[in-house]
């Protein structure tokens, strides 16, 4: 009796899964990347406010397990906060719980997002955007009060 | 089928069903199925995985409906399942799961079973009556989440079961709430030929045997509840027991994907019949508040809550408001474990509804003394929403009024930071120091700095330099904790950087209590900083858990010892303790296990090999390593022990010290500050069970004696109960 379909949906565990996304600054093969992603203790964080403290960010983050670490995403140019961070676990079951449980609520009024990361690396705390901080915030259209206001690019106009 | 049967509980008459239509086809197939139900069976029972064991029993009782097993040989399994009430010297937990497997399965094929083996049934029935007569409840107030019985008493959970089936009985089996496919295929289905189920032997107990814990059924809602909805089963009807182990089933399945839980638990037939909301809030709020532990962990309960409400915007946001409501009305009596649960829920819950809440509508707890749990559990409430936002948010979102229950400003304090301290012994000191940080001096220049400051404690300095010096230690941390201030990764990188001085300052442990206490000094406003430097400081070996231990008890921090973060702070200390000896433990056995490994690769290899010399050679680095290890092990297992016991001892000077002063004064010794300490107590028993057992002579004979006053003795002997 085949029920294979409804045995992989008792074991889904689809908020824990690797996303689409991969880092194109990566060093490293595809594989090399995604074997790091499935063992990371390391969750990236993103569309936090500009405002949003380490502190806020350990509170919330911490009620999934024991913070090793926050990173937090800093402006090329001006050394701010940009709106992003890195938080590692010391365990990758806490990091999971995270990925099921505060991913996609609310951090000072704001969705955020989470996904994995294949680990901190000198560098990576800075945002990638022209301007300094974020490649999202270069293009946007929308008015984004915790993200600088417009977008660059409509800034600049 | 038999996976899904196991891992889809809520959904078993479906199964069972279709085994029962198979079954009809081909008897064979019935036959091996049962049988390897059976197996599986008694797979689980020696596994210890007690909970999918009883659903396979209940799957099995179901089958009888559907023809597939004979009821008179399901009625003989279940006979000796309540024999197992009859062994000598087995735990209570044994007996009360065979019980618990039987009286569990009779919502489903009682009335079957009834009818077909009346007398039997009788008399099984009767044991089980004085079986539960006889049992000890000692343990029941320990897993209470209320100490009053009003409006919903906590009953036991196997009392509560037996009201139900007694209920039930005398309804003369009706059971109306569960789905029941097989009835509409009664005409193949009862054509069929059925199997007898082989006899069934319990497995015996055994030292590795570890039952599950009893529980407490926990009721907030009845059927006053809701007046315009459809009409709540009430609390001894089986169909509330029905109902509430398959919501439970669905969040046991779904755990992992909040928004098909949520879906799920929505789609739970009946809806119709039954008020479907307030069940599912009642539900996931026994698992919150659950003692020991929530069979989840705690964050998912907030974010299940918040699908529900994204899924049902018009009707479960009201029901929600409605069981906070109570909830805090019932505070006074909640036990302090389930406050500190309802205090990370309802913040974190409003943290995502943009602290929206009817604050005026509890301005009854602004009359009451600060400690009562009212007040206590809205300022605790309020400094957690704090630190998921920030302070003028917290002022800007409560009435003026509530402005006594607000947070601190969470500010450090430096008291080396006016002009006007500059009298203060180690000012200029300070000053140096201060300097030079913030010109990058290294470890050994902060060194020749502190050389300059006197000892307070002249007599104790034995000439070596770093005995222990409290003024050094306060002026190095207070002004260090003062130029980190800024964020959490400032004053860890300053930890890390004066590591070394840090280390030196406190080697002795009255250094490591009075490092401590200076940085609460620094940061009482600021308990979660108070919190992560305290993690930090035992993590690279500043400070152990003992000092930590001992620093919670010390006269300086008894103002604020039944604040919340106190107990957060002793808790993760002791978590850290346990996943220290864990560690070790396990590179102890991998270790053992690489040394296997080469011993077995060396035997298969002896043939070929000539060279025996090397043999030993190769074990010796191993083996070094296994007996340090050991050593290892031996010494973590011994701070882990003594870390209990400190804290025991001090429990019990404290508690001592409160009772014997409300006797001689005639004063009532319940207060709200004794409730809180001797459920603090309780709760290291609870949250630590596994590791305290390995304890219980020493405890017995060296702390909690029958001199102990009996109030703080009852605690000992609830939590001895609990797994006897």
């Amino acid at each position: 009796m085949s029920c294979s379909g409804t045995l992989s949906i008792l074991r889904s565990d689809s908020y824990a899964e690797l996303s689409q996304y991969r880092d194109q600054h990566f060093r490293g093969t595809r594989y090399d990347q995604e074997r790091l992603l499935r063992k990371s203790c390391t969750l990236y964080v993103g569309n936090l406010s500009f405002y949003t403290t380490e502190e806020q960010i350990h509170e919330l983050f911490g009620k999934s397990g024991d913070i090793k670490k926050v990173i937090m995403g800093l402006d090329k140019v001006k050394k701010t906060a940009c709106g992003f961070c890195f938080v590692e676990y010391y365990a990758r079951g806490d990091a999971e719980n995270a990925m099921r449980y505060i991913n996609g609520t609310r951090l000072d009024d704001r969705i955020i997002r989470t996904d994995w990361d294949a680990g901190f690396k000198e560098g990576r705390q800075y945002g990638r955007g022209r301007s300094g901080g974020q490649v999202r915030d270069e293009y946007r259209q929308d008015y984004d009060a915790g993200r600088g206001g417009y977008g660059k690019t409509v800034q600049c106009q | 089928t038999q996976n899904v049967a196991r891992l889809l509980p809520e959904k078993l008459t479906v199964y069972t069903t279709l085994v029962g239509l198979l079954n009809a086809r081909n008897y064979n197939f019935g036959g091996e199925f049962v049988e390897a139900m059976i197996r599986q069976l008694k797979e689980c029972l020696k596994v210890n995985m007690y909970n999918e064991a009883v659903h396979l029993v209940r799957f099995l009782s179901d089958l009888v409906n559907c023809h597939v097993i004979a009821a008179p040989s399901m009625v003989a399994m279940f006979e000796n399942f309540v024999s197992v009430t009859q062994e000598e010297d087995v735990p209570q937990v044994r007996c009360d799961w065979y019980m618990f497997a039987f009286l569990s399965s009779l919502p489903w094929v009682g009335k079957e079973l009834y009818e077909k083996k009346d007398a039997e049934m009788d008399r099984l029935l009767s044991q089980t009556e004085s079986y539960l007569k006889r049992r000890q409840k000692i343990h029941v107030p320990m897993l209470q989440v209320w100490t009053a019985d009003k409006p919903h008493p906590q009953e036991e959970y196997l009392d509560c079961l037996w009201f139900q089936i007694q209920k039930l009985k005398k309804d003369r089996w009706q059971e109306r709430h569960i789905l029941r496919p097989y009835l509409a295929f009664d005409s193949v289905l009862c054509e069929a030929l059925q199997h007898n189920l082989p006899p069934f032997t319990p497995p015996p107990h055994t030292e590795d045997s570890v039952y599950p814990m009893p529980r407490v059924i926990f009721r907030m809602f009845d059927y006053t509840d809701d007046p315009e909805g459809p009409v709540m089963p009430g609390s001894h009807s089986v169909e509330r027991f029905v109902i509430e182990e398959n919501l439970h089933c669905i969040i046991k399945s779904h755990w992992k994907e909040r928004k098909t839980c949520a879906a799920q638990l929505l789609s739970y037939p009946g809806n119709n019949k039954i008020p479907l909301n307030y069940h599912i809030v009642e539900v996931i709020f026994a698992e919150l508040f659950q003692l020991p532990s929530p069979p989840h962990i705690e964050v998912m309960y907030t974010t299940l809550l918040i699908e529900l409400c994204k899924l049902q915007p018009g009707s479960l946001p009201q029901v929600l408001a409605q069981a906070t409501e109570m909830l805090y009305m019932r505070l006074d009596t909640m036990n302090t474990t389930c406050v500190d649960r309802f205090i990370n829920w309802f913040s974190h819950h409003l943290s995502n509804f943009q602290f929206r809440w009817s604050w005026e509508d509890w301005s009854d707890c602004l009359t009451q003394d600060l400690e009562k749990p009212k007040p206590k559990f809205v300022r605790e409430v309020l400094e957690k929403c704090m630190r998921l936002s920030y302070h003028q948010r917290i002022i800007d979102i409560v009435p003026a009024s509530f402005s006594v229950l607000s947070p601190a400003n969470p500010v450090c304090i430096y008291k080396y930071g006016d002009e006007s301290n500059r009298s203060l012994p180690g000012y200029t000191v300070a000053l140096c120091l201060t300097i030079a940080i913030k010109n990058k001096a290294s470890n050994d220049e902060i060194f020749s700095i502190l050389k300059d400051v006197p000892n307070p404690n002249q007599d104790d300095d034995d000439g070596e330099g770093f005995t222990f010096n409290p003024l050094k230690i306060e002026v190095f941390v207070q002004t260090l904790l003062h130029l980190a201030a800024k964020s959490f990764s400032h004053s860890f990188s300053a930890l890390a950087k004066f590591h070394e001085v840090f280390k030196t300052l406190a080697e002795s442990d009255e250094g490591k209590l009075h490092v401590l206490r200076v940085v609460y000094e620094v940061w009482k406003n600021h308990p979660q900083m108070i919190a992560v430097l305290v993690d930090k400081m035992i993590r690279t070996q500043i400070v152990d858990c003992a000092a930590v231990a001992n620093w919670i008890f010390s006269s300086e921090l008894a103002h604020d010892f039944t604040r919340f973060y106190i107990w957060e702070i002793l808790h993760s200390t002791i978590r850290k303790m346990n996943k220290h000896v864990l560690k070790i433990h396990k590179e102890l056995e991998e270790t053992k296990a690489r040394l296997a490994r080469q011993h077995k690769r060396r035997d298969s290899d002896d043939d070929d090999d000539d060279d025996d010399r090397s043999t030993d050679r190769e074990d010796g680095p191993l083996e070094e390593q296994i007996e340090r290890l050991q050593e290892k092990v031996e010494s973590a297992q011994s701070e882990q022990k003594n870390l209990f016991l400190v804290i025991f001892q001090r429990f019990i000077m404290l508690l001592t010290e409160h009772l014997v002063r409300c006797e001689t004064g005639g004063i009532d010794v319940f207060t709200p500050w004794y409730k809180s300490c001797i459920e603090r107590l309780q709760q290291i028993f609870l949250q630590h069970h596994q590791i305290i057992q390995q304890y219980m002579v020493t405890l017995e004979n060296l702390l909690f004696t029958a001199e102990l006053d009996h109030h703080i003795l009852a605690v000992f002997q609830q939590f001895c109960a609990l797994q006897a």
